[in-house]
Parts: structure tokens; C-alpha cells; sequence
């Protein structure tokens, strides 16, 4: 298959990890932040082929992993309502609010429905004039272009029954948070979908004030090997910088009309994320000029949110700091058709992905 | 069970199906008979043993490239008895229908289970029919279950008692073709490129490679694709498994869908797939053999039991690295049969 076969190529494989064997002398530990790297470093099992000193550590780039209980149990009340639609990406369905699912909620007859894209939901809405459509608006840089133009499309079809519960987060605040709490990371394997809509200016304060190398990195292994290597370099000659490894998709100035898409609809708010509580500006929501498309402010959701399970450490999972295997709960309690923690849930949580294909340290 | 109500997942092949089999069904129907879990049940009867099985049909859309749900309904209860080493001979067919269901679609349905039967071999004996009312039913759902009889040398085949590490795994071909062949057509029908289920009965290609080779044990990938049978193969055995992913078949638009929506071809359902565990000195045999019928074309060598990391089933990846193969928990995609 054309741009995949390449970048699987074995010759092309072996060259690369042969010479991040021969380069990398130092202890290195590089976080990525992007559950799409996560699931594709342990679905092709990248870990196996690194010398022991680079330490590869899973962040908080799992949309679905760092989303509130409140947001879940939020949620949860609107598909109660009886003239709701909640529309959701699939994901979301079985992560534990306080007290139920989604999934749960489903199968009592709620009208919760899985959608691909927003796209989806908007139609749902269009075919539904009688109910109201609430869709679950999560996800990171990558995603909110999708609920702006969602908003502007009912907006110009005067669609009077499409809302969204905006989750949206933006990234950058979460890596500066890690560093900021002394958490030691070399070097970010930074998102690459992300940065296709914010270009790679964003990371550069994570490199001039921490010193920390950023590398733009695609999704194949070929990708995540070269990346691995750049900022293998970066460490051993003591220059840590922001690099475009992603160069097929990322320009270094992003989308520039996704970007001005989401300055139009949304606006940055302080945000609370899982394991690394409340960041100034790390969230997203509706502008005022936008409130009658806000779930938030149209619906009124009586939600009790409990604490958080004792015992689950998805929060020191999210920060790098523990691994999965050192939470009490993992592959017993907390399992991916019984979640306890957000990390076990998603497929592109650092639980699941170790649950599925590392259980057993190899 | 942790659950109070029935979720999507219970039906999903997995971990969360495995769990109300053994907590709500097995404990109370336990008996010295059913007390191993396999595709067909093998059933002692003076000196004769017969292999019996039984399956129900609820796949949404009813009509779909390379098949329909009549036709599933036979090939699956088709496959689940020669997969037991049995040669399927009688099934039953029953019947229920939504209220205001075109005749003409139902008649399209019976004439390929009709057809299909005929090819395999097998004849429909008997049935039931029910109607409900509308809204009770999604069109139509059938249950289909079958008898074969077997031979006592193949007794062994369903529970995989001989199975033994340097043991090579087969596959008759293109895996993920099914569960695709469904997303797109509910779901994608807008995107290009042309899939067909592979839904089809095994039963002649089954049989030409037992009359030749030692064979260990068959199992149809169905739900939970190729990853769930090869977990389940060294499940709480003394044995474990490696899979070589560079040699498993996939066929490149597939392979494409797969990658567009972020599914593992392994985990994909298939209905016209058998995965085979053969002796070492019978594997290239059984795959030459397998190779030259029509259902076997692009048959591989996949993969070995060995002696190391026992009751686990490893994927040495297309990179070279390693990593396990787990069960599917939970919901992949709802009503693929």
C-alpha cells in the first residue's frame, strides 16, 4: 500500500535501529503524547527493538485519558433527557462516570449513538428536527477544527437543534505542566496530527526555556524509529531543539485557515485534566457569540461527581512517572472490558495499550 | 457478573462473552458433555459419534457484497461442524421474521441457503418459523443448527488434545475481509474500493487436507478475527504461539479500510476462514494441498506452537519486534453475523 509499505520497510527498519544502537550512549527517557503513537509503538513492538538506556514513556495525549469524571457524569445526564440525542466517538462509551456509562445508559434505552464524525452528528440533526443532538466534543488541536466548522455549517443551515459539550484541550500547556513539576523528560516525541493544524511554533518555548527537544514524528515505525534517532542526536551533542520529522504533513506555520477556524468559534478557558489538574488556558470553549450551540449553557444537568477511585494511578500513568504495570489494580480490577482508570479504556490509552500487547515484559 | 444489564460487548466474541457463558450459562447448564468449550459439541451414541452444533444470524445489512444472511446462516454452522473434523450432513433452519418483510427479499434469502447447502452437501431437514410484530425484530433472524458425523481418528481434533509445540499454523487466506465488507456497507458506503465477504462453506477444503495430513485442530475465525483464535489455541495450555505478521494474508483494500479507521485486521471477523494447527512434517503437504482448492488459493504458513512463554500467543510484528495477541474485550463492531 502506497505511503504505508514505505515506511514499514524492514532494510529501511533495521538501518535505523542499528544506528540508534550505535549513537545513543546516555540514559534518555522521551515522552510521547499522542495516542496514536502510543498504540503504534506498542502495535509494532518498537520497545523490543531499543537499547535498554532509551526509556520510552506514554503522556497525556489520549483525549479520552484526560477528560473529568464531571465531564463523563455531564455527559450522562444529557442522554437522561428524553428529547436528547448524545452522539459520541466511540471511545468515550465505556469510560466510568461516578456512577454509570454511556455504554450502560445504552443499553437502558438511552439514545446514546456512536458517531464517526461530527459530520455525523450534524446529519443526525438535520434528520431529527424534533429531538435536540448533543455531541461529546473531545480531543486536542486535531479535532476542534471539525467542531468549528460543525458550529459554522448550523450556524448558516439555521440548524436550531445541534449542540456540542466542548472537552476540547489544547496541548501545549500539558507539556510545559510536566516539565514544570520536575518531571525528567529528554525529549517530547511531539503529536503529529496536532501540529498539522498548529505548526511547530508552539513548541518552541519547550526547547528555549526547559531545554527539552521536540521532534514532529508520523505514525509509521519508520517515523517513530527516525524520530527516536533525532532526538537521540539532540541529546548526545547537547542541543535541544524543535525538528519536523513529519515533513509530508506538518509545515512549520500549520493550517492556517483550521486555525483561524477555531479563533472564530472557540475560546481558551482553564481546564482540569486528569492526573495534572487545573492548567491555565489548556481548555476550549464556545464564545459567547456561539452560547446558543453550547450544551453547557442550553441544558440544565443536575451532576454529582464523585471522587476519583482509590488505588487507580492513571493520573502518575499520564505523567510518566509510574508505568501501568506498577498500578495495583492493573490486569486485575482494571481491565479493558472492565475499566477502572481512563487509561484502560481508550485504545490509545498507555493501560490498554500495555494491557494488549506488553503484559508480559518480553 | 459485574453488569446488572446485557451490553453490545456480551456479544462480541471476547472476554466480556466468555465471562456470561461461564457465569450465567455454564453454571446452571453444566454437564459432563458441554464441559469443554468448541465450536460443535461431539456426542458418543452407541459406537458412532456425531458432532452438533447450533448458531443464530442477526447481521445488519441482511444483503451485503459476497453474501446474505441466509447464506452466513448456513456456512457458519456449515464451518463450526467440519472445523470439529465432523462432515456436516443434516441442519435445521429457523425463522424470525419482522412483520411487514418483503416476501420477495425472504425468498431471495431461502433460494441462497438452498444453493449453498447444495454446494456443501448438507441438507436442511427441518425448521421452524415465527412472526413478530413490528419493531420486535430487526427484519429478520435466523438460527440454524447442524449435525455431522465423525470419524473416531478426528476425535481429538475439537478440544486440540494433540496440539504440540513445533506444531505450524495455517490459514487459508485474506483475513478481515468480512467484518469490513460490513462496516463499509453500513456505515462507508460512500468510500471506493471494492470488498466482498469471503463467507463460504470449508467443508470440501477441510476435508481434502485431513484425508492427507495429521491435523491437530481447526477452529473458523469468526468473531474476534485471527488474534482472538490464536489466544484462545494456548489459553491455559503448557504450549504458547508466534504468529509472523509479515506472512499473514491481507488483502491490500482491505488492508486500506483497516488503516483508514483504525481497525487491526487481526482482530476483524472472517466467515470463510479456517485457521489450521498441523503436525511439522505434514505443514507444507497440508499447504500445497489447501493451495490447490479454490477456497485455499493464498493459504500460509503463519506461524508455529512452541515450548517458550506457555499459555501466551506472541506477533512477531513486520518490524521484527514483539508483541502479544490478546483476546478482543468488549465491542469491536456490533451484528457481524
Amino acid at each position: 500500500m502506497k505511503y504505508i509499505d514505505e515506511f514499514r520497510n524492514k532494510e529501511l527498519i533495521n538501518r535505523l535501529v542499528e544506528e540508534i544502537h550505535h549513537v545513543s550512549k546516555q540514559e534518555i527517557r522521551l515522552m510521547e503524547v499522542c495516542g496514536g503513537h502510543t498504540m503504534a509503538i506498542q502495535r509494532f513492538g518498537i520497545p523490543s527493538l531499543l537499547p535498554e538506556n532509551i526509556k520510552l514513556l506514554s503522556g497525556p495525549g489520549c483525549p479520552v485519558c484526560v477528560t473529568s469524571r464531571s465531564y463523563i457524569d455531564h455527559l450522562i445526564a444529557l442522554s437522561k433527557k428524553e428529547d436528547v440525542i448524545l452522539t459520541t466517538y466511540g471511545d468515550l462509551i465505556r469510560v466510568p462516570g461516578s456512577s454509570s456509562t454511556l455504554e450502560k445508559e445504552r443499553a437502558k434505552g438511552r439514545k446514546v449513538k456512536i458517531v464517526y464524525s461530527v459530520l455525523d452528528a450534524l446529519q443526525m440533526a438535520r434528520d431529527n428536527k424534533d429531538l435536540k443532538v448533543v455531541f461529546a466534543a473531545i480531543g486536542f488541536e486535531t479535532t476542534t477544527p471539525a467542531s468549528a466548522s460543525a458550529i459554522l455549517t448550523a450556524e448558516k443551515e439555521q440548524l436550531k437543534n445541534f449542540y456540542i459539550l466542548s472537552a476540547h484541550k489544547v496541548m501545549p500547556p500539558a507539556m510545559s505542566a510536566l516539565i514544570d513539576e520536575g518531571i525528567r523528560i529528554d525529549g517530547y516525541i511531539a503529536p503529529g496530527h496536532v501540529s498539522t493544524i498548529t505548526g511547530s511554533h508552539i513548541y518552541e518555548p519547550l526547547a528555549v526555556t526547559f531545554k527539552v527537544g521536540c521532534v514532529i514524528s508520523g505514525f509509521e515505525p519508520v517515523d517513530l524509529l527516525k524520530s527516536i534517532l533525532m532526538l537521540v542526536k539532540q541529546k548526545e551533542e547537547n542541543r535541544p531543539c524543535v525538528e519536523i520529522q513529519y515533513k509530508r504533513a506538518v509545515k512549520i506555520e500549520g493550517n492556517l485557515k483550521a486555525k483561524a477556524l477555531v479563533e472564530e468559534i472557540f475560546t481558551e478557558r482553564d481546564d482540569w485534566w486528569r492526573g495534572l489538574g487545573i492548567l491555565p488556558n489548556s481548555g476550549l470553549s464556545l464564545k459567547e457569540k456561539y452560547s446558543h450551540y453550547d450544551a453547557e449553557k442550553q441544558f440544565d444537568a443536575a451532576i454529582e461527581t464523585l471522587r476519583e477511585d482509590k488505588g487507580c494511578i492513571c493520573g502518575e500513568i499520564l505523567k510518566g512517572i509510574k508505568n501501568p504495570k506498577e498500578c495495583k489494580l492493573f490486569g486485575k480490577v482494571c481491565n479493558p472490558s472492565d475499566p477502572v482508570g481512563a487509561c484502560m479504556v481508550s485504545n490509545e490509552g498507555a493501560c490498554h495499550a500495555y494491557y494488549r500487547y506488553r503484559r508480559l515484559e518480553l | 457478573m459485574k453488569q446488572d444489564k446485557i451490553l453490545i460487548g456480551h456479544g462480541s466474541g471476547g472476554k466480556l462473552m466468555h465471562q456470561l457463558i461461564d457465569e450465567v450459562f455454564l453454571s446452571s447448564f453444566s454437564n459432563n458433555i458441554n464441559d469443554t468449550p468448541s465450536d460443535s459439541v461431539i456426542l458418543n451414541y452407541d459406537d458412532k459419534m456425531l458432532a452438533f452444533t447450533t448458531d443464530s444470524y442477526v447481521v445488519d445489512p441482511i444483503f451485503f457484497p459476497g453474501g446474505n444472511i441466509g447464506k452466513l446462516a448456513v456456512c457458519g454452522t456449515v464451518n463450526d461442524l467440519a472445523v470439529s473434523g465432523a462432515t456436516p450432513l443434516w441442519l435445521s433452519a429457523g425463522f424470525i421474521l419482522e412483520e411487514g418483510f418483503p416476501v420477495e427479499d425472504l425468498k431471495t434469502i431461502v433460494r441462497s441457503m438452498a444453493n449453498e447447502a447444495r454446494n456443501a452437501g448438507v441438507k436442511i431437514v427441518t425448521g421452524d418459523t415465527k412472526v413478530v410484530a413490528k419493531g420486535q425484530c430487526d427484519k429478520i433472524f435466523i438460527n440454524t443448527s447442524g449435525i455431522g458425523i465423525l470419524d473416531k481418528k478426528y476425535s481429538n481434533i475439537s478440544r486440540g488434545k494433540n496440539i504440540q509445540s513445533g506444531d505450524l499454523i495455517l490459514i487459508n487466506g485474506y483475513i478481515a475481509d468480512h467484518g469490513m465488507t460490513i462496516l463499509k456497507a453500513r456505515e462507508l458506503s460512500h468510500f471506493t474500493g471494492n470488498i466482498e465477504s469471503d463467507c463460504t462453506c470449508l467443508n470440501s477444503l477441510i476435508k481434502n487436507v485431513l484425508n492427507e495430513c495429521e491435523v491437530h485442530f481447526m477452529r473458523d475465525a469468526t468473531r474476534g478475527g485471527l488474534a482472538t483464535v490464536a489466544a484462545e489455541i494456548c489459553h491455559n495450555k503448557s504450549f504458547g504461539l508466534e504468529l509472523d505478521e509479515e506472512s499473514i494474508p491481507v488483502n491490500e483494500v482491505t488492508r486500506g479500510f483497516c488503516e483508514i479507521l483504525g481497525y487491526d485486521p487481526l482482530y476483524v471477523a472472517n466467515e470463510g476462514k479456517v485457521v489450521l494447527v498441523v503436525a511439522e512434517k505434514d505443514a507444507v503437504k497440508a499447504l500445497e494441498i489447501m493451495k490447490n482448492h479454490e477456497l485455499g488459493m493464498q493459504t500460509a504458513i503463519i506461524g508455529k506452537i512452541t515450548h517458550e512463554h506457555a499459555g501466551i500467543a506472541l506477533l512477531k510484528t513486520i518490524i521484527g519486534g514483539k508483541r502479544i495477541i490478546d483476546m478482543l474485550a468488549g465491542e469491536q463492531l456490533p451484528r457481524i453475523c
